[in-house]
């Protein structure tokens, strides 16, 4: 049971910015990512999260070989894999409010959602003001807490989080982290942190891998 | 609504109920010819003066602004179908397929396209179909470019790759991301697109390929209107100008200060 990277080597355009790298995240394990920008740490993100082909290499998820991306995998297996983007702006539908955000990959899933919703919002500390308005009417910080919402609304096995704290002012950074260290304690979520800010991945990581620059 | 939208509003209003009830409230017979009453300045019981056939220039400029916009409207809806489908199928599908698309498109935008309506016009009998046809044929080309530039900028967008690890279907992603973000610019270009349209049908007539000339169109009156500047009956072209300008302005103002409010800081600043 893991999520594995096996030898992945990835690019974009036939420029590779990844290498035969190697990463496997263990249920309930805090696995920390650091590498210089342009390492290929969103790249190597976006491969595990299924979204992005790998030109050699593969992913496997608790054992089997995922071989397709984006929706040629099926829904089931992509909810699995959570992820939290740098920005939560550019991860937010500016035509939704917080709310529809947080719902909105339970309604595409066909499952209830009002409760579900209330309780994340309530755990990422989210009022009710802030849960009908709008990205655009919203601070960085409290986007970022529904994107968060979002990202554990089908309680995935595996949370990627790529740069997600870095915009963040240090109470929002350290409320994501307990919500987000919380939900390890109850259900073994396994987590990637991808980072460049050395001190939080040795505070908060279990073990931490780097990536170079090529 | 803002004050600023009052008056565009209320031209647009204006001219579609004289338009609609033109045959009621002024009902005379647009293609009589009174010989007793010919080239008359404007007066009371000829408010636009009359032509050289003794027709009221105003009572036959609002049958031609009917025209002109069902013609303007049509095509642009019609237009607007051709080039969403295109432009969606290439923003969808993108690689060799946007690639063949777009450079059939660059190929027909090199044509100039009043010189390729007229060429679709001269093919067909004149009737208003032609004109339609031939304004909608070359008028899809804009909406194709916007719906696929606007398709291939989101498929890229964080937001989109959220909605698929969330397990989102490509028709939910379709019905609940793209189509809400690419609609009202859909809308905007048609809207935008209704006075252009109007104006080549204006001069498709203008040069007799439009519509029959017993018929009232604006661009057959101005073209009509002409011989009578050298006599000085101004009024016979000005007056279905004047009609053409006014309305057109009107729709483009509206159209763009809708663009301004499309994006939501805007509106949330203007509604402040």
């Amino acid at each position: 049971m893991s999520l594995t990277a096996h030898g992945v080597s990835a690019g974009y355009r036939g420029q590779q910015v990844l290498h035969d790298v190697t990463i496997t995240i263990e249920p309930g394990e805090t696995v920390g990512l650091r590498g210089p920008s342009g390492s290929g740490k969103s790249t190597l993100v976006r491969v595990l999260a299924l979204l992005h082909r790998p030109d050699a290499g593969h992913v496997t998820l608790d054992g089997t070989q995922i071989d397709d991306i984006r929706h040629r995998v099926p829904s089931s297996r992509r909810t699995q894999i959570g992820v939290l983007f740098q920005s939560p702006r550019a991860a937010s539908d500016p035509r939704l409010t917080l709310t529809d955000i947080i719902a909105e990959p339970l309604r595409a899933t066909r499952q209830p959602h009002e409760q579900r919703v209330a309780e994340l919002a309530d755990r990422v500390g989210l009022t009710a003001d802030l849960l009908g308005r709008r990205p655009h009417a919203v601070s960085d910080g409290q986007l970022q807490r529904a994107c968060l919402a979002r990202a554990l609304v089908h309680r995935p096995a595996y949370l990627l989080c790529d740069e997600a704290t870095t915009m963040l002012d240090a109470s929002t950074q350290a409320h994501v982290a307990a919500v987000i260290t919380d939900e390890q304690h109850q259900r073994e979520m396994g987590v990637l942190l991808v980072s460049h800010d050395t001190t939080l991945l040795t505070r908060w990581a279990d073990r931490v891998a780097s990536i170079t620059q090529q | 609504m803002d004050k600023r939208d009052v008056t565009p509003a209320a031209v647009i209003g204006l001219a579609v109920a004289a338009c609609l009830l033109v045959p009621v409230i002024w009902p005379l017979d647009q293609s009589a010819v009174a010989l007793d009453n010919i080239s008359q300045a404007p007066s009371l019981t000829d408010p636009g003066g009359t032509d050289d056939l003794g027709r009221d220039v105003l009572h036959r400029s609002l049958y031609g602004l009917r025209v002109s916009l069902l013609v303007g409207v049509v095509a642009a809806l019609v237009a607007t179908v051709l080039g969403g489908l295109i432009g969606g199928v290439a923003g969808l599908l993108g690689g060799w397929t946007d690639r063949i698309l777009m450079r059939v498109i660059d190929t027909i935008a090199a044509l100039p396209h009043l010189l390729l309506g007229i060429f679709i016009v001269a093919m067909l009998r004149p009737s208003l179909g032609a004109v339609v046809l031939s304004v909608a044929l070359t008028h899809w080309l804009s909406t194709a470019r916007i719906v696929r530039g606007e398709l291939l900028s989101l498929r890229t967008r964080p937001f989109i790759d959220a909605a698929i690890t969330g397990g989102a279907s490509r028709a939910r992603i379709l019905t609940r991301h793209l189509l809400p973000h690419v609609l009202p610019k859909i809308a905007l270009a048609t809207t935008l697109m209704v006075p252009h349209a109007v104006w080549h049908e204006t001069a498709l007539s203008f040069l007799g390929l439009g519509l029959p000339p017993h018929l009232a169109s604006l661009g057959n009156m101005i073209n009509d209107g002409q011989r009578s500047l050298l006599t000085g009956a101004w009024w016979a072209s000005i007056v279905p100008g004047l009609v053409i300008v006014t309305v057109t302005l009107a729709i483009a103002a509206l159209a763009a200060r809708w663009r301004d409010r499309l994006d939501p800081r805007v509106r949330a600043e203007l509604e402040l």
